[in-house]
């Protein structure tokens, strides 16, 4: 096992090296001129652009750039000399002349916020999912199967963005029972009660979208598993059915789900662009779609990347809890 | 005294094309120690009519009718009338089943250890231990190496005929007074056949149990039966003590599936003989006998009788039975 895990780490390193790369050639490629776009938009001063672009270093040969990006990642980064020195410790993702902040720093802001909103999200959608998939698949063809049914048709075919209108016109507006989302973010660790409030709705547009993708698989890996072989084994020992189905049916029936969630679950990480923007969330997926509209490009390289590096790991963890899952994948 | 009693069973299964009837109104007995063998082409109701027996038929796809009073240890029961969750009290402990494919009929995420323990102490009230140790004698029993250590393997670890070992450890650990084998050799190769048939007979003189043997293999049905069933269409065509069932086929259709097994003991001919045609659809029966399409003696009664009726199943002396029109009353 330890020898897979760090096999395993190795060639993760490598796609991460690899996706790092390829990021930075789209950057260096990109038809702009990142040194102009450092000074705003009505910015024509050749002097200062000249200047930006000798402290940013974009002046520099391209494996240059680079060399510097991977190095900075380790060791931080300084900009410029003297007084107008700035300086982003490790691990350095570049420093944005439009926010006026090292990347990592807004990364490390918007970060926490989705996570929160992810790890939210998966949390309700798996157990809204996997309950509801379980019941329908139990009672096949009747009448929770049917509600299932229309929930999953909702689900599937109403985007998040909309769901979260919804939401936001009925339990917000309307009712009042939440107050407006300001955009603000308040940290779990400094009031729950409020991260969970200003979160409940974004979790709820998340997981009602992906719940219902995740009840239509849980119920249709429930019913073929229920028809394997080893289930009517189990059934023939006189075994109950609450036994059969939470024992022997579901871990078999639940363990590609462990791979869907890992997956879903980085993806969200990455940044929820949509329900972010409805819901005003500063995360992510909102610092990445106001790079892209500004050209922000040592922030877009950043999120790009962290994304990668966040379907690398997620994936690696996946992999082993699946091992764990299912001996037939454990590597002597 | 007789173990199993079964009468008049009957296994529709209403599809949208109409009711299948997959088991016809079928009767037989077993005796405690006895083996009684099925044996029938792929089709023919032979695996519906066990799992018929043991319950394993989901309610709803199927109706089911018949009695089958069963003889067990807390006293006679009908195992076609009494509730599933009664029922399930017998499943495992005075019934036991093994099955045809050992790779795919044991659970691949448990160890064979959980999974036989789980078989004992569903229905004893006792110590892990003491599962675990009744675990170990019949996984020896059934003669695998090393069985304590090999608790801790998973089914994936075991060849096929150790996996099928595996399967018998755990449905003799109760010690069951009947075991339903369906096809428990089928998917084995021929010389593991032959070790999991002497084990299966061995273990069942053992254990003084009674045994159904569901298979389409003659050769197996010769070495190990005690009385034969034979099944076509759903319903039981001849039934013989297995040395009067070998030396006087009565039905057409034993008769074709006697001869289809190619025998050492007799000169080479170039080909096997082969019952001509297909066994019919379920959903529509031939009228009259159900083998009659197939039939090449059909003549010597009249076909027309063989396309119109269907025979009753008769007897012929010396507890053999018939379900055919030649020799009728003879």
């Amino acid at each position: 096992m330890f020898a897979y895990i760090s096999r395993r780490l190795a060639v993760s390193f490598l796609i991460l090296l690899a996706a790092s790369f390829a990021v930075y050639v789209i950057f260096a490629f990109l038809p702009f001129d990142p040194a102009a776009l450092t000074c705003g938009k009505n910015c024509n001063d050749p002097g200062i652009i000249e200047a930006n672009r000798s402290r940013l270093g974009y002046d520099l040969p391209f494996f240059t750039q680079y060399f510097l990006f991977l190095k900075g990642l380790f060791v931080g980064r300084t900009f410029g000399e003297g007084a107008a020195m700035i300086s982003c410790p490790a691990p350095s993702l570049g420093y944005s002349f439009q926010e006026h902040a090292c990347v990592t720093d807004l990364i490390g802001e918007a970060l926490p916020v989705t996570f929160s909103l992810a790890i939210g999200a998966i949390v309700m959608w798996l157990a809204l999912g996997i309950g509801l998939g379980i019941l329908a698949a139990r009672f096949r063809g009747q009448i929770v199967d049917r509600l299932s049914t229309i929930f999953v048709l909702i689900g599937t075919s109403l985007p998040t963005f909309l769901t979260g209108l919804i939401l936001l016109v009925f339990v917000v507006i309307r009712w009042g029972l939440i107050p407006f989302p300001s955009g603000n973010y308040t940290p779990f660790f400094e009031n729950p009660f409020e991260w969970a409030q200003i979160l409940f709705l974004p979790w709820l547009t998340l997981a009602f979208a992906y719940a219902a993708l995740y009840t239509r698989f849980v119920r249709s890996s429930v019913i073929d598993t229920s028809n394997e072989d080893y289930i009517r084994t189990a059934r023939a020992k006189g075994l109950s059915e609450g036994v059969i189905l939470g024992k022997h049916t579901l871990r078999a029936a639940l363990a590609p789900i462990a791979t869907m969630a890992g997956l879903d679950f980085a993806g969200l990480l990455g940044g929820a662009i949509l329900t972010e923007s409805v819901f005003n969330l500063p995360g992510l997926g909102r610092l990445a779609i106001s790079a892209v509209t500004k050209y922000d490009l040592p922030i877009i390289v950043a999120t790009t990347l962290l994304a990668a590096f966040i379907v690398v790991i997620l994936n690696l963890i996946v992999d082993i809890l699946y091992a764990y899952i299912d001996p037939r994948v454990r590597v002597a | 005294m007789t173990l199993l009693k079964v009468e008049n069973l009957c296994v529709d299964f209403p599809t949208p094309d109409g009711l299948v009837a997959a088991v016809h109104d079928t009767s037989f007995e077993i005796n405690p120690g006895e083996t009684l063998a099925i044996v029938g082409e792929s089709g023919s109701g032979k695996t519906v009519t066990n799992l018929a027996l043991m319950g394993l038929i989901p309610l709803r796809t199927a109706n089911v009718t018949g009695s089958a009073i069963f003889e067990s240890h807390d006293g006679p029961v009908d195992l076609l009338e009494m509730d599933r969750k009664d029922l399930r009290k017998h499943r495992g402990r005075d019934i036991a089943m093994i099955f045809q494919d050992p790779m795919s009929s044991l659970h691949p995420f448990y160890t064979i250890g959980d999974q036989i323990i789980e078989a004992h102490q569903v229905h004893n009230q006792v110590d892990e231990k003491i599962s675990k140790a009744k675990a170990i004698e019949l996984l020896e029993m059934v003669g695998i190496q090393g069985a304590a250590t090999r608790l801790r393997s998973f089914p994936h670890q075991f060849s096929g005929g150790m996996r099928q070992r595996v399967m018998i450890a755990m449905a003799l650990i109760n010690n069951p007074s009947l075991l339903i084998a369906d096809e428990p050799t089928t998917a084995l190769d021929v010389t593991v056949q032959a070790q999991i048939m002497k084990l299966l007979s061995d273990l069942q003189r053992e254990f003084k149990m009674a045994m159904i043997l569901i298979t389409h293999d003659m050769g197996v049905v010769a070495g190990a039966a005690d009385r034969v069933n034979v099944m076509y269409a759903g319903r039981i065509v001849e039934s013989a003590h297995v040395k009067d069932l070998y030396a006087n086929p009565l039905m057409p259709y034993t008769q074709g599936l006697l001869a289809s097994v190619p025998r050492m003991d007799r000169p080479q001919t170039d080909r096997l003989s082969a019952i001509p045609g297909q066994p019919p659809s379920m959903i529509a029966l031939p009228i009259g006998c159900s083998f009659n399409p197939r039939c090449s003696r059909k003549n010597e009664v009249g076909a027309s009788k063989c396309e119109s009726q269907m025979p009753d199943l008769t007897p012929r002396g010396n507890q053999h039975y018939s379900r055919c029109f030649i020799g009728e009353g003879a």
